[in-house]
């Protein structure tokens, strides 16, 4: 188990998760978000190599209506 | 009959066939969106880049309403404050899409939303030197804008009046002092209020308005998105034609010759 957090909110997920894992355990395409850990941009190919830890900072975002 | 040339609109290489641009902000639904972006005939819309709602996973996305493969977004950095903010904005942009064209905005004071251009020329540097191309919004200030096309910026956008205000062209001798001197297009961003406010613009030469506001808070957006799609047209049809020139006194439009 670890603790994380998740767009700002704090969040427990099982050991050996990859952000990967974290986007299909939220039901999101990777196609249509960015993911940004510990302040680092993540390319999309990337997503499956990379572990979360205790205390990681993780921001998913996505395009909303703006102007 | 004199042929005229065709009338292209290019921002950084890419043609748009509409000289509005919209924003995609403030609508009561992404329904509202989408049809009111039809209704412009804009194929060019401004989105925002925000945390997604991971807890609520039956919210609807913009994206299932506007495609991003027929409409082109153009993220901008709405709410940056900062340079930083506004560069890690973008570099998410980036890696969602492959979205290169971009939207600066680094906004200086809460009230006002008026631009930091210390920032935002700073923050343009660092974006071209990474590969983007950035459509810059700007204050109306002429040396200003120059020094932004010298930074490599794809556009500038100077403000009509603040963001939201809904003022129209405040000040038309800047715009059109920025129009004279660019070579990249000039698009006026933020502050029109109605149809006729983009007709100004677009008769004083800007090659494009970007409208958000002025729509989605109109009684009926849907009906005044067809209104600024006229609006557009028509003033860039104007624009192309000349207008007469301004005399002080009366000048009949009947012949005075024959009169009886």
């Amino acid at each position: 188990m670890a603790k994380i957090q998740l767009n700002g909110k704090k969040v427990v997920i099982k050991t050996n998760y990859s952000i990967f894992d974290l986007l299909k355990k939220y039901k999101l395409s990777k196609k249509k978000v960015a993911v940004e850990h510990n302040g680092i941009i993540i390319s999309k190919l990337e997503l499956k190599k990379k572990y979360l830890k205790n205390n990681d900072k993780v921001e998913i975002v996505h395009f909303i209506g703006g102007g | 009959m004199v042929k005229l040339k065709k009338d292209i609109f290019k921002i950084a290489g890419k043609n748009l066939k509409s000289r509005l641009i919209v924003g995609t902000g403030k609508y009561k639904n992404f329904l509202e969106t989408a049809k009111a972006v039809h209704a412009s005939g804009a194929d060019m819309v401004t989105v925002a880049v925000r945390r997604v709602n991971i807890f609520d996973k039956k919210k609807p996305i913009l994206t299932d309403y506007l495609n991003p493969k027929k409409i082109t977004y153009l993220p901008n950095t709405a709410g940056c404050f900062n340079s930083k903010e506004a560069l890690r904005t973008l570099r998410l942009a980036r890696e969602m899409g492959g979205w290169k064209l971009v939207k600066l905005e680094v906004l200086g004071d809460k009230k006002t939303l008026y631009p930091n251009m210390i920032e935002t020329i700073d923050s343009t540097k660092i974006l071209v030197k990474e590969g983007f191309k950035v459509m810059v919004y700007c204050t109306d200030d002429p040396l200003l804008a120059k020094k932004l096309e010298d930074c490599g910026a794809s556009a500038i956008m100077p403000l009509a009046s603040p963001i939201g205000s809904g003022l129209g062209l405040q000040n038309k001798i800047n715009i059109s002092l920025i129009i004279k001197q660019s070579k990249v297009p000039v698009i006026v961003d933020a502050g029109i209020g109605t149809a006729s406010d983009a007709t100004i613009a677009m008769e004083l030469g800007c090659d494009g308005v970007l409208v958000n506001s002025a729509i989605a808070n109109a009684k009926r957006p849907i009906l005044m998105a067809k209104a600024f799609k006229d609006a557009v047209i028509s003033g860039r049809n104007s624009y192309l034609a000349g207008r007469m020139i301004k005399n002080y006194f009366a000048i009949p439009s009947s012949p005075s010759k024959g009169i009886i």
